[in-house]
């Protein structure tokens, strides 16, 4: 049937009508204005650190420990590298002991488990564990370790701390990225005669490698930014120290303690450590990326 | 021939390798029959070796409590080509990953009824699983060649996974390649990733890397499915050479490829053989009516 009417008017319906218009604008301004709000903190964030952290730079902040002193106007206040050298050791072990750990756990997750009741609570108390502050690992660890040995703080009581909070990022991510392999691959090698460990040791995890390297190394970064748990079971100390076994500095609790100084410059101390955590943990999430974007999952 | 007992049993505790929960203890070394055939000086005439005859007695399967093959008894001849035809979910493919015990990889899969492979039966306590899926290779619908390993490797895999093959698996490897009509597209790129290939090469990939640990019955899954007309014929042809020297079961929705590849054919509906015979008679003079309505489009 063909209505006696212009081309134009046969085609207005195709046309947007003016309301649709203004309700298009409406909500593209409003989703780049949320976007721009979002972005402020962020900005301003880096801004005052880059500001404030800078100006604390020098070839001696990095090269010298923290005195201590602050109290005369002519006294040298040192540096943090106590406090990087601290951090490295610290989150060095607990990623030792966090990733051996939670590797195994996705790998039994994905591969044995799979959806029985025990695999199903251990993923329930994964949960709870990604969830639980991590001023409780520290409690914990100045709980078992601290109060009930009687002993003090040392490093690697830190280390543990920290490792318990990597524990649940690690296994989750290693296991979301397991059950991306596909089913195929593995059942391809078992149809060639090959047993069930050496599927996961030779095709499954070399497949998964890069994948999960980029989430143990934004578990590393996470535990790296911690300030709680090493509060009381690493303690805060001026000298670098290689011995685990000792009280140990890290920058998260440097930073802590600088910041609450009256001294400005222990204050502007503080900013520049917090410039140094940023930039460290900056570079593991690039090196992250690197490697996940040259992960390719068939 | 027989197939040697000691070939698939158990013979010797090798602690190296860890034991899934209710599998056989105790998996058997290398057999002899897998070292001794690497074809070294003229790698094209493959040492012809018969495949080993399968037959299937009372088979059933099943996903928890659903049953999906059932009851089914079928004779595999030894080197011949027996197509598997059917409507989608009839439960073709279930049954031949019965062959191989790959049925029993799914959660709350299991199987009842006897696999004779030759005379052995694969499902038997003393059997070791490992050992029944190096004797009886897989090819699957997709072509899946590891992601991580070149060419070579790909090839080398099952040698190194299974057979523990360490060294020099030139030989096996340019073996399998030729064996599988590959060999002359990649030679000069054996370092290259497996999965650069393209789909049909991908797939020819897969065989050669079940031919090379030399089985003596290959399992195939719709290998063509997911392939061109050009590669799907270039497989066929590969089929019809390899018959020789294993006995193959092909899985297949396509009516024109049974009748190609296959020397006989067996028809499934709903989990129950309906008729198996000669491809010929199976086409043009079904016993069964539903045979019949089948080969010629009336369903499925």
């Amino acid at each position: 049937m063909s209505t006696p009417g212009s081309e134009a008017q046969r085609l207005a319906r195709f046309n947007v009508s003016p309301a649709r218009r203004r309700k298009d604008k409406i909500a593209r301004a409003t989703i780049l204005a949320g976007t721009v709000l979002a972005l402020i903190p962020l900005v301003l964030i880096v801004y005052y650190l880059l500001h404030k952290g800078l100006g604390a730079w020098s070839w001696s902040f990095f090269t010298t420990d923290p005195t201590g002193q602050s109290f005369f106007k002519n006294q040298s206040i040192g540096g943090i590298k106590s406090a990087i050298l601290g951090t490295i050791e610290i989150v060095a072990l607990a990623s030792v002991i966090a990733i051996p750990i939670g590797i195994g756990v996705a790998i039994w997750l994905v591969e044995y488990g799979r959806a029985s009741w025990f695999a199903n609570t251990v993923r329930f108390f994964v949960d709870v564990l990604t969830g639980v502050p991590s001023i409780v690992f520290g409690l914990f660890i100045y709980i078992v370790l601290i109060v009930g040995t009687g002993s003090t703080y040392a490093g690697y009581k830190g280390s543990l701390a920290l490792s318990l909070l990597m524990l649940p990022v690690v296994i989750r991510s290693a296991e979301v990225i397991l059950l991306l392999i596909p089913g195929a691959l593995r059942e391809s090698a078992l149809a060639l005669g090959a047993p069930r460990w050496k599927v996961i040791f030779s095709i499954v995890l070399p497949t998964a490698l890069p994948g999960m390297v980029t989430g143990v190394l934004l578990a590393i970064a996470r535990a790296a930014g911690e300030t709680a748990p090493l509060l009381f079971t690493a303690a805060a100390t001026h000298e670098t120290t290689f011995d685990l076994g000792k009280f140990m500095n890290s920058l998260p609790v440097q930073i802590y303690n600088d910041v609450t100084s009256p001294t400005t410059a222990v204050v502007n101390r503080a900013w520049g450590a917090a410039l140094a955590l940023v930039v460290m943990i900056l570079l593991l999430n690039l090196i992250a990326r690197l490697v996940s974007r040259r992960s390719r999952l068939a | 021939m027989t197939i040697d007992g000691t070939s698939l049993r158990t013979a010797e505790m090798e602690p190296d390798d860890l034991l899934e929960p209710g599998q056989a203890r105790s998996p058997v070394p290398p057999p002899a029959r897998f070292q001794a055939s690497a074809p070294s000086a003229a790698p094209e005439a493959a040492a012809v070796k018969p495949g080993l005859s399968v037959r299937l007695e009372a088979l059933r399967a099943f996903y928890g409590e659903a049953e999906q093959v059932k009851g089914i008894d079928l004779d595999f001849h030894a080197n011949e080509v027996t197509a598997i035809i059917g409507p989608s979910g009839c439960g073709k493919s279930t049954m031949v990953r019965c062959i191989n015990r790959m049925h029993e990889e799914i959660p709350g899969a299991r199987a009842e009824g006897r696999v004779l492979l030759d005379d052995l039966d694969v499902y038997d306590s003393s059997v070791d699983v490992v050992a029944v899926r190096r004797a009886i290779g897989m090819v699957f619908q997709k072509p899946n060649p590891f992601p991580t390993m070149s060419i070579f490797d790909n090839v080398a895999s099952g040698l190194r996974l299974s057979a523990r093959r360490r060294g020099d698996l030139h030989p096996q490897v340019e073996a399998a390649l030729r064996s599988a009509g590959l060999w002359d597209e990649v030679k000069d790129r054996l370092q290259e990733p497996g999965a650069g290939l393209s789909g049909g090469q991908q797939q020819r990939l897969c065989i050669a890397r079940s031919l090379a640990v030399d089985p003596e019955v290959i399992l195939m899954d719709e290998p063509c499915s997911a392939l061109d007309p050009i590669a799907t014929l270039k497989i066929e042809e590969l089929i019809d050479e390899l018959k020789k020297s294993v006995t193959i079961v092909i899985v297949t929705h396509n009516m024109q490829q049974a009748a190609r590849v296959a020397d006989r054919t067996a028809f499934m509906l709903d989990g129950k053989l309906v008729e198996v015979g000669p491809t010929q008679e199976i086409f043009t003079t079904p016993s069964d009516p539903r045979t019949e309505e089948y080969v010629t489009g009336k369903f499925g």
